[in-house]
């Protein structure tokens, strides 16, 4: 894709950034006032990570940096330099049946983010001891269905095996 | 970008640069925030030395990269300071949990903080460096006023302690627009050794602060017959304001309200 069509002009030298993105060694040259959120979705065309509030709130932003969730819009991405960072073009789409089955999704906003938390909780099943899953999925907003299809749905998906 | 805290002390001699550790306050609103992109930012993130958490026979240090994840996942700090992580739980989610530090909830000196009361109930100091000397400041004389701290242009937060002393009654207490995702209207933290109590209040006054006239009256005074007796004493020392989360009438009756009913209820333990 046209790298920075969507970019607003660098205000100072550009800076090399290297991390790995979805096991794939990548590097780019950035502004340095640039958003891991922006790096993502306009430098490097991963346009499944969606800007909500933009203000760490809404969660559609959610990628995993070094296999924790993070809000994409709050961290520069000279913060990334070396580290690992996974998106929601990682997942296999044919790994979603249970969240889209229990109605988890209407307008898909913040489905990515959703599906980034779910997959994580997924992982690390010993979290689910100390926390409750409402807990763990705190940070991932819906303005369309209400959390009771999403909680289900991830819950499924814990059960069954798949995201 | 910084390795060592020492080429990070220099930096910040040198140079007029913001400090940054996870960015979740500094980075809100981002794209229209111009004038903050054209500024120098000192990336901490990269210095593993400030992400040590060390014990010793009386005190807990929290290097100033300490996310609240790393509190929130540490079962011995919860069993030491159980307010360090019913506070670190309530602060946003696991998103800001996992990039949000203690030193950075200190130096954004929000009056809203949620981190800043808990540590202020146990009594934490602030250990402060710049490139030629170290000095430690305890957490309640750090805020002089709004978004003032005792912290000077070449200095860096380099870490949090905890004195580590056992408490009888632990209290957090966090009154937001919702259980999840929400920043402080009121917040209270209270701790009591069984002989005299602390209390820190937020979101009541221009900076998070402790209590000493409610402290002394719970401490000392005859026992509360309704939350309105601790009114005097709430308005001797905290002055809500009216904002855009709430207004000062509200957060006046509601600080009365969850103090008394939290005193209460651990007095009957």
């Amino acid at each position: 894709m046209d790298a920075d069509a969507n970019m607003p002009p660098m205000s100072r030298p550009p800076i090399e950034v290297p991390f790995t993105l979805n096991g794939m060694e990548v590097t780019v040259s950035i502004d340095p006032a640039e958003r891991l959120l922006d790096t993502l979705r306009y430098r490097l065309g991963m346009t499944g990570s969606k800007e909500g509030c933009g203000e760490g709130e809404c969660g559609a932003c959610t990628v995993h940096v070094d296999d924790i969730p993070v809000n994409s819009c709050l961290i520069p991405t000279y913060q990334v330099r070396n580290a690992q960072v996974r998106t929601i073009e990682s997942i296999d789409p044919s790994d979603v049946g249970a969240l889209l089955s229990s109605g988890a999704t209407q307008c898909g906003a913040c489905t990515p983010g959703v599906v980034m938390t779910a997959v994580w909780v997924r992982e690390h099943p010993e979290l689910l001891e100390t926390h409750t899953l409402r807990e763990l999925m705190a940070g991932n907003l819906c303005r369309c269905t209400g959390y009771d299809g999403i909680i289900d749905g991830v819950r499924r998906s814990l059960d069954e095996g798949q995201p | 970008m910084p390795t060592t805290l020492a080429e990070a002390l220099e930096i910040q001699r040198d140079e007029d640069a913001t400090p940054m550790a996870g960015g979740t306050d500094l980075l809100v609103h981002w794209p229209e925030q111009l004038e903050l992109h054209d500024r120098d930012y000192l990336d901490l993130w990269g210095i593993d030395e400030l992400r040590r958490i060390e014990w010793s026979d009386d005190t807990l240090e929290l290097g100033a990269l300490t996310t609240y994840w790393d509190v929130i996942t540490d079962a011995k700090i919860g069993a030491a300071f159980p307010l360090l992580v019913d506070a670190a739980r309530q602060i946003g989610a696991v998103q800001i949990q996992s990039r949000g530090t203690w030193a950075g909830n200190i130096a954004n000196g929000s009056p809203a903080a949620d981190g800043v009361p808990v540590l202020m109930a146990y009594g934490a100091s602030v250990v402060i460096a710049s490139h030629d000397k170290h000095r430690q400041v305890p957490l309640e004389r750090f805020y002089a006023g709004y978004k003032e701290m005792d912290l000077a242009p070449d200095e860096l937060i380099v870490a949090i302690r905890i004195p580590n002393r056992t408490y009888r009654h632990e209290r957090f207490i966090k009154v937001g627009s919702r259980r999840a995702q929400a920043i402080a209207k009121v917040g209270a933290a209270l701790v009591s050794n069984g002989s005299g109590w602390r209390v820190v209040a937020s979101s009541v006054a221009p900076t998070i602060r402790r209590c000493p006239t409610i402290e002394a009256q719970i401490s000392d005074g005859e026992p509360l017959s309704s939350p309105d007796d601790l009114l005097p004493a709430i308005r001797a020392d905290v002055s809500p304001i009216d904002d855009l989360r709430s207004t000062a009438a509200y957060r006046e009756r509601v600080m009365s309200r969850v103090l008394y009913y939290a005193i209460e209820e651990m007095s009957h333990r």
